[in-house]
């Protein structure tokens, strides 16, 4: 029993070895982005840098980086028109469950050059592969990327720079030190934001690892975001009142008589 | 540190970012917009709904929150002509109070088929439909009218204006006598009004004081010194409803863009209604129906014409 149970420790330590060839260590320069009035968009910048062991003989160039970094997930919908009666009106529609609000994919090179399209499914590279579940009936599945609600989703949310895929953005400094910008539009959405940092060598994935930052609204922004949401009454009631009194204020300021 | 690649909107400090519409918007092109409507409201004694709400669609504020936030904004510039209006005792509270009670229900009904249709994915469609229909139709009128009472006054006094003194209005039961419009007349049709312009307001994000106005002179024939005050009084109260129903279920009401919507729009109101005592009225009347028409003629244009997009997304988690 307890022989077992040592193979069993001993072959969990090798593989972890094995797996810890090389590492990632990663760092962006602001964790927490807060959305102030002036606020118009911001760019972050994620540094990092691959540890080798001593083992691996450093060949440069080798490497290949796909950061993929996805924002707070929402339920949308995606609407078709069509010519009904002369009018163009909404008549089919998808739902995608749960998929990034933000979600952009930054590599050194093209996905195709760096990995068989194979891999690149399995290991979800780039916004082709990347999974975006729909409800297709009552089933929930992710459908080919050449699907029309698909590629119209991925193409509406590419025009307002919330999806974006970027395939010569993340630069090399050193054969081993990287570092890549984030640019986040102005309508980002609120929330917590994963970013996903895969190295990959010969076409094969050698490790990954994972980082995270914030958007906040802050300050004035936050007290009536909150406030809406929760005392809806109240937020109304004061929105009213602010419209009687600027109301009130211009027919005092402009009394001619 | 330097950008990568990338370029951003530089900052200029009259960019304001709106906590609930989750965009920045151009301050002073949101204060300009208030203004030129607040002027052509105050111009013709109407809100100027229909004009604010698809001007805020366009420059990107998603249409739920366009309609949910410009009620309040009626609210403001209506409060203020009705203040003036009770100075100088054009309003008939009796009327006013009787077309409220219909007009209360009917923003209820106009909240509640909002949210639903929200759901359903047809608001854009609804709101398309009822600016097409409403807007050629009234607008159509005003311009043929306008266009008849400058023909006759041309013409020099051909014939009077024939009013029937009784109609079919007349002859509902529930009589009441509105002292200061110097009017008898059954309260279902003004409740039914009320009810009709407060749906239609909640719905499309319009005071309706351009379909109410009408209503008022050729339906009900109340005098017109006291229609324009009195309508005023139903679109203050319908808006105020309708700001606390729009922030109590969809909370969608922009309190910042509201108020930037309100400064501009008491602001330029003023100005116009200076400029519209300068002119006829039946030349106003004509102008005004140009006016809707053209904005009607636009929506129409854009249902029949093939979109550039035919898909759109819309978030169904936040915010419903």
């Amino acid at each position: 029993m307890t022989g077992r149970a040592i193979i069993l420790v001993m072959g969990l330590l090798l593989s972890i070895n094995a797996a810890r060839a090389e590492r990632l260590i990663v760092s962006v320069s602001n964790h927490r982005v807060t959305v102030t009035p002036n606020y118009s968009g911001e760019e972050l910048v994620l540094f990092g840098s691959v540890e080798q062991d001593a083992k691996v003989a450093a060949e440069p160039g080798n490497y290949d980086l796909v950061v993929t970094v996805s924002g707070p997930r929402a339920d949308m919908v995606t609407r078709r028109k069509e010519r009904k009666f002369g009018i163009w009106i909404n008549t089919d529609s998808r739902q995608f469950l749960q998929v990034p609000s933000y979600l952009s994919v930054f590599t050194n090179r093209p996905l195709d050059a760096m990995a068989s399209p194979e891999v690149q499914r399995r290991q979800q590279l780039g916004l082709k592969n990347i999974l975006l579940t729909q409800r297709v009936g009552t089933d929930y599945a992710d459908v080919v990327a050449s699907d029309p609600f698909r590629s119209a989703f991925v193409r509406l949310r590419s025009e307002h720079g919330l999806y974006r895929e970027s395939t010569s953005a993340v630069t090399f400094l050193t054969p081993t030190l990287f570092r890549t910008g984030i640019p986040l539009p102005a309508e980002v959405p609120i929330g917590s934001y994963d970013i996903e940092i895969k190295l990959l060598s010969k076409g094969a994935l050698v490790t990954k690892t994972d980082t995270a930052f914030e958007i906040v609204k802050v300050g004035f922004e936050q007290f009536i975001a909150t406030s809406a949401k929760q005392n809806g009454w109240l937020y109304g009631l004061a929105t009213a009142l602010m419209a009687l009194m600027t109301g009130w204020m211009a027919s005092v300021v402009f009394r001619r008589d | 540190m330097q950008s990568f690649g990338w370029s951003l909107p530089k900052r200029t400090p009259v960019q304001l970012y709106l906590p609930i519409a989750d965009l920045p918007v151009n301050v002073l092109l949101v204060l300009a917009m208030g203004a030129a409507v607040g002027f052509v409201s105050g111009m013709f004694g109407i809100g100027g709904g229909f004009l604010m709400t698809p001007l805020l669609i366009f420059i990107g504020i998603s249409p739920g929150v366009a309609v949910a936030s410009v009620a309040s904004h009626i609210a403001a510039s209506s409060f203020s002509g009705a203040l003036s209006y009770w100075r100088r005792r054009a309003i008939d509270p009796a009327l006013a109070l009787v077309l409220l009670s219909g007009g209360i229900v009917g923003t209820a009904l106009g909240v509640w088929l909002f949210s639903l249709l929200r759901a359903l994915g047809q608001l854009d469609l609804l709101i398309a439909l009822s600016y097409v229909v409403l807007l050629s139709t009234v607008g159509g009128l005003m311009f043929w009218e306008g266009l008849r009472a400058i023909l006759r006054a041309r013409g020099a006094k051909t014939q009077p204006v024939k009013r029937p003194s009784h109609s079919w209005i007349h002859g509902l039961p529930l009589k009441m006598r509105f002292k200061r419009s110097k009017i008898y007349l059954s309260v279902i049709p003004i409740v039914v009004t009320g009810l009709i312009i407060g749906f239609i307001g909640a719905v499309m994000g319009i005071g309706g004081g351009f379909i109410l106005i009408p209503i008022m002179i050729y339906v009900l024939r109340v005098p017109t010194s006291t229609v324009i005050g009195t309508s005023m009084v139903l679109t203050l109260v319908t808006m105020v409803f309708a700001t606390l129903l729009h922030a109590v279920t969809n909370h969608l009401v922009d309190a910042v863009l509201a108020l930037i919507l309100m400064i501009g729009g008491v602001t330029g109101a003023q100005f116009g209604a200076r400029a519209g005592q300068r002119i006829r009225g039946e030349h106003l009347r004509l102008l005004l129906g140009l006016l809707i028409l053209s904005v009607g003629i636009r929506f129409a244009v854009e249902l029949v014409m093939r979109p550039d997009d035919l898909f759109t997304i819309r978030d169904v988690s936040i915010g419903s």
